[in-house]
């Protein structure tokens, strides 16, 4: 190990940030992909590595990736939920690698709905 | 980069969830991820103690926040299964207050964790206390970065001052004060030290600190040893603490690695290097001077001050001691300032306190509190209450050197004055809890004989006086006491505290004090009615059986250990008083109650 300076250790902090946003359970966005064994057999972990792909390649550090069980519609899976900042949680509906990338880039972290993708409350499916 | 990872399971490896299998636990579930290749999306890291000693081994799960405790190997494959393949967490794992409540799955909610203020402790269970990068992330260094890069020592002092940061070691002697007298005192060679020398009977403070996060403690001393102007550190810990020592020693390393420790640290000019001095578990060598002989490898023996360590320490250099959580709290009181210390807590106490919960009460374990709050919050919120429907009787603050607060007064705050007017001290930090089931005559004996076997010997008072303390205490707990005996141990506490060199001697009567200060009807009971209210001094103890309740079914008399049950089946049985040991057998074996203890 060399000798650190300031900045190498201020770069050390902020690389770490994830990490530390992880432990401390803190981000702009969670999306919680649900793996149910509907949701596994229709595909989440495409969808959950697309996603853990897509943030590492983009180098994003404050969004959160959980899962949960069946959503309760195992007919639409892959589903994922979607929190962002303090707006009420958006459910998405039948994902693959590319609509997940997607809803990360512009629901998680942008704060715009997908609404193609999205699963309005109250009606049969937009999708 | 560990960005790909989805989860963190922050796996507690303190010395008491070790003792119950943690390193088992984090390896299993190492493995049980890798047969499901979830390696690369959930990272298992090993922590500092999380505190809920209690329920160990546990394990939170981030970013959920999910809690699980008392986990063992046989429980991985399918909590890996469920939760972190399927996404279920797993309820039987989880906390629940008693069988009855409904399981509790965020830690934030657990009543344990819901009142502490982690500050010293602000890393414990998020950081692998063996990875420098972990405590970087977490704002490490960043204290030291401001302090090397933006304040003159004296600006440092007068901050450390402005917390009104005090003493954790027990005596709670300003901080600020401390290091302004040790920058003044003339001499081109100082020593800083961090005392690591916890000795009280049932403390773990100090140890968990430098399990958790042995960089706080490293960040706080050079610091301090800019501040006053130091260049050599000295860390003194016991021997029985090898995890603390392993950590340390594996964080002194890294830090030296990076630069953080040895010359010209982030080209300022301010040197400073540490070194581990182990010491041999003598409970006088946490006494400063005592533990400055030892360091120079001289007897831990105490001496006169004046000279004080500030004037006259270490091979005859100015040097300046604070204990292990005062280092800690230094770090964050630079980073985030002292105007946010000095806004927790009391007028005169800031901060907050790490007590170690101990005894009869529900959720033993490592608690961190603000200063004022009340006893009555940390035994009964945090700590749970007594446990077995048991009712509280006192707590002991401050180990040996401390004294019993009873019951009614569990309104007492938790401030250097306020305890000290109960006549027990802060202490660094142990917190005995003791339900109805515990004699105060008893107790008090206990810690003076901890005490009398811990003298040095130098003074005399400490060196026979406590041994004849203890000789009266045994002799009323064995029912030979007569009623001189009270007044003897008054006469007898006020020369040792008068008379002895160091607070080992001075403190050391402090249980036998309170205890007869609030428990006096308790000592009267054992010398005027040969009878211990608590029903544990054995001699004081008469078995007998209830005709009335005895139903001659013979388990009594079969369990006697010395026949000295007499009495045929289906006839009422009788206790031979001469024959009897009073070693309750018969007691806990009857089974309709007929037994009586007196």
């Amino acid at each position: 190990m060399a000798k650190l300076t300031i900045a190498e250790l201020r770069k050390i902090r902020e690389q770490a940030k994830r990490s530390r946003n992880l432990r401390e359970g803190e981000g702009k966005a969670r999306i919680t992909v649900h793996m149910g064994t509907c949701g596994i057999a229709s595909g989440a972990r495409e969808v959950m590595d697309a996603l853990l792909t897509a943030m590492d390649e983009r180098g994003i550090r404050d969004v959160l990736v959980t899962t949960s069980g069946c959503a309760g519609l195992c007919s639409h899976e892959p589903m994922v939920t979607v929190e962002y900042a303090n707006t009420a949680p958006v459910k998405y509906a039948k994902l693959d690698g590319d609509k997940i990338v997607r809803i990360l880039l512009e629901h998680a972290m942008e704060g715009r709905i997908v609404k193609e993708y999205a699963l309005a409350v109250g009606s049969e499916k937009m999708s | 980069m560990d960005i790909n990872f989805r989860s963190h399971l922050l796996v507690c490896t303190g010395t008491g969830c070790v003792s119950n299998g943690a390193f088992e636990v984090k390896k299993a579930l190492e493995d049980e991820l890798k047969k499901h290749h979830l390696e690369h999306e959930i990272q298992v890291v090993g922590t500092g103690c999380n505190g809920f000693c209690e329920r160990g081994p546990v394990m939170l799960v981030q970013p959920e926040g999910v809690f699980y405790q008392q986990l063992s190997v046989e429980d991985v494959p399918r909590l890996v299964e469920e939760h972190f393949l399927k996404g279920r967490p797993v309820e039987e794992l989880m906390y629940s207050p008693t069988e009855r409540d409904a399981s509790i799955p965020l830690m934030r909610d657990i009543g344990f964790f819901k009142d502490q203020v982690l500050v010293a402790l602000r890393n414990r269970g998020s950081i692998d206390p063996e990875v420098i990068d972990d405590y970087i992330a977490h704002d490490g260094y960043i204290a030291l970065e401001k302090v090397l890069t933006s304040m003159s020592p004296e600006e440092v002092i007068a901050e450390i001052k402005e917390s009104g940061l005090r003493g954790r070691g027990g005596a709670g002697f300003p901080t600020g004060l401390k290091w302004g007298f040790c920058r003044r005192s003339p001499g081109t060679i100082k020593y800083v030290v961090c005392n690591g020398d916890e000795g009280d009977p049932g403390a773990f403070m100090d140890r968990s600190i430098l399990e958790a996060d042995p960089h706080s403690v490293l960040e706080g001393m050079t610091i301090g040893a800019y501040a006053i102007g130091a260049e050599h550190g000295i860390l003194y810990v016991r021997d029985e603490y090898p995890l603390a020592i392993h950590r340390l020693e594996v964080a002194i390393d890294q830090a030296r690695g990076y630069g953080l420790l040895g010359e010209d640290i982030f080209g300022s000019g301010c040197n400073f290097d540490v070194r581990v001095v182990r010491g041999g578990g003598a409970f006088v060598c946490g006494e400063e001077t005592a533990l400055m002989a030892s360091i120079e490898g001289k007897a831990g023996r105490p001496r006169f001050r004046p000279p004080f360590p500030a004037e006259k320490g270490i091979w005859g250099k100015p040097t300046n001691i604070n204990n292990v959580e005062t280092w800690a709290n230094v770090p964050v009181i630079i980073h985030r300032g002292a105007d946010w210390f000095a806004s927790l807590g009391t007028e005169t106490s800031k901060g907050t306190k790490i007590f170690s919960l101990v005894g009869k009460i529900t959720n033993s374990g490592l608690v961190e509190v603000p200063m004022g709050i009340s006893i009555k919050k940390i035994v009964f919120d945090i700590g749970g209450g007594v446990p077995d429907g048991k009712e509280f009787k006192a707590v002991q603050i401050g180990g040996p050197s401390g004294g019993c607060i009873p019951a009614h007064m569990k309104d007492t705050i938790i401030d250097y004055e306020s305890l000290a007017k109960t006549g027990a001290i802060m202490g660094s930090g142990g917190l005995v809890v003791m339900d109805e089931t515990t004699c105060m005559v008893d107790v008090a004996r206990y810690f003076l004989e901890f005490t009398q076997s811990e003298s040095c010997g130098k003074c005399t008072f400490c060196r026979i006086g406590t041994k004849r303390m203890m000789e009266i205490l045994t002799r009323i707990c064995e029912g030979k006491g007569v009623p001189e005996d009270i007044p003897l141990l008054e006469d007898l506490a006020e020369r040792i505290c008068d008379t002895s060199l160091c607070a080992l001697g001075q403190t050391a009567p402090n249980p036998v004090l309170t205890t007869l200060r609030f428990f006096r009807n308790e000592y009267e009971a054992h010398i005027h009615d040969k009878r211990c209210p608590a029903h544990v001094c054995r001699a004081l103890l008469t078995y007998s059986i209830d005709p009335e309740k005895c139903t001659g079914c013979t388990l009594c008399a079969r369990k006697c250990p010395v026949d000295a049950i007499a009495g045929d089946r289906k006839e009422v049985h009788v206790i031979d008083q001469e024959l009897c040991t009073r070693c309750g057998e018969c007691y806990m074996a009857c089974r309709f109650d007929a037994v009586i203890r007196e």
